[in-house]
């Protein structure tokens, strides 16, 4: 219970910096950085926050479910645009994936395992 | 026939058919291991029949279902967990991580751009697919700024982490990237949530700078579109 107070007021708290700051970057963005923060620094601890973090990342894709059922609204969107979408969707991904692949990937300096 | 369907559209039976059909999905899953066999894509193609064939509209399954899309946000923040515990394992490649995913940002939305004009694609569809390689809530955030259609981006981004999650272990394979910090910044990055949660499957560091990437990933791009659509204006 501790876990999902404290998620929904780092929430809070980053929805009303995205709120003073324009709006550019989304609240929940600005409530992962305080969140990952106040963990470093040991404003909170770990344990209070694990079990209900775990249960909600675990479950993340599930999320995804509702917006993914709009599809069944959008049939004309996609009929007339097809290939723009096929296109940008296949190509784009495969080149986001290859260019950060490629630069996080240094061969030889990787210490990451 | 007003009294069937209200049963049919009340808020509990929406939910159970959503997580009822995602359940379907994760149990074929563990019966066929198969990348087309992901829970999400089972559960969308079983949801859309059966919503249509009770007479649902998308309009009320939203409302009914928003419970779940809900938890989307708090989940953004949980990643901060997620990172705070896997960072051990990223000190010390900072700053390739930070131009990997930059780099991987700028050619994300200049090449939906490119593509775009090439095509002749509408404007506005070509706003509403800048965001398709971040995390749904940043994603919706971005386009609902920018003007864009939000189906368009949702099933944008939708169809980008379907695709990458199944397609992409295999396309980094094949294209030589072996380390698990670039595997999962690559999958992160490009299929955010659900190429996360592919990346989990491949190891537990892949999957922690995944969700790092998700993040990274989110706040570049939401700063890259203003300005590339400031250039091209």
């Amino acid at each position: 219970m501790k876990g999902v107070v404290i998620i929904l007021l780092f929430l809070s708290i980053g929805e009303l910096i995205s709120y003073l700051t324009g709006g550019f970057i989304p609240g929940n963005i600005f409530g992962m950085v305080i969140m990952f923060l106040s963990l470093q620094m040991g404003i909170v601890k770990e344990e209070s926050v694990s079990s209900v973090s775990k249960f909600l990342t675990k479950n993340m894709a599930i999320m995804f479910l509702p917006a993914g059922v709009g599809l069944m609204v959008a049939y004309e969107i996609i009929a007339e645009n097809w290939i723009s979408i096929l296109l940008n969707i296949t190509m784009t991904t495969l080149l986001v994936m290859a260019t950060v692949g490629f630069i996080a990937d240094k061969k030889g300096s990787d210490n990451g395992k | 026939m007003v009294n069937s369907f209200s049963f049919a559209e009340s808020e509990a039976f929406l939910l159970l058919l959503t997580i009822g059909a995602y359940y379907v999905g994760v149990v074929i899953n563990r019966k066929v291991r198969k990348p087309f066999t992901n829970p999400l894509l089972i559960a969308i193609c079983l949801l859309i029949p059966v919503l249509t064939s009770l007479g649902i509209d998308y309009e009320h399954y939203e409302k009914g279902s928003h419970a779940i899309s809900l938890l989307l946000s708090p989940t953004v923040v949980a990643l901060g967990y997620t990172l705070h515990c896997q960072i051990k394992y990223i000190k010390g490649n900072v700053t390739r991580i930070l131009l990997a995913i930059t780099a991987g940002s700028i050619v994300g939305v200049l090449s939906v751009v490119a593509i775009c004009l090439a095509l002749n694609t509408p404007h506005l569809l070509m706003v509403s697919m800048e965001p398709k390689s971040v995390t749904m809530p940043i994603a919706l955030g971005i386009t609902s700024r920018t003007g864009g259609l939000l189906p368009l981006t949702a099933i944008s981004v939708f169809i980008c982490g379907i695709f990458g999650s199944i397609i992409g272990p295999w396309f980094l394979r094949k294209i030589g990237i072996k380390s698990p910090l670039a595997v999962g910044l690559a999958m992160g990055s490009a299929s955010h949530g659900v190429g996360t949660s592919r990346a989990l499957q491949i190891g537990q560091l892949e999957g922690a700078v995944a969700g790092m990437a998700i993040g990274l990933m989110g706040v570049w791009t939401a700063v890259v579109i203003p300005l590339v659509e400031q250039i091209i204006k």
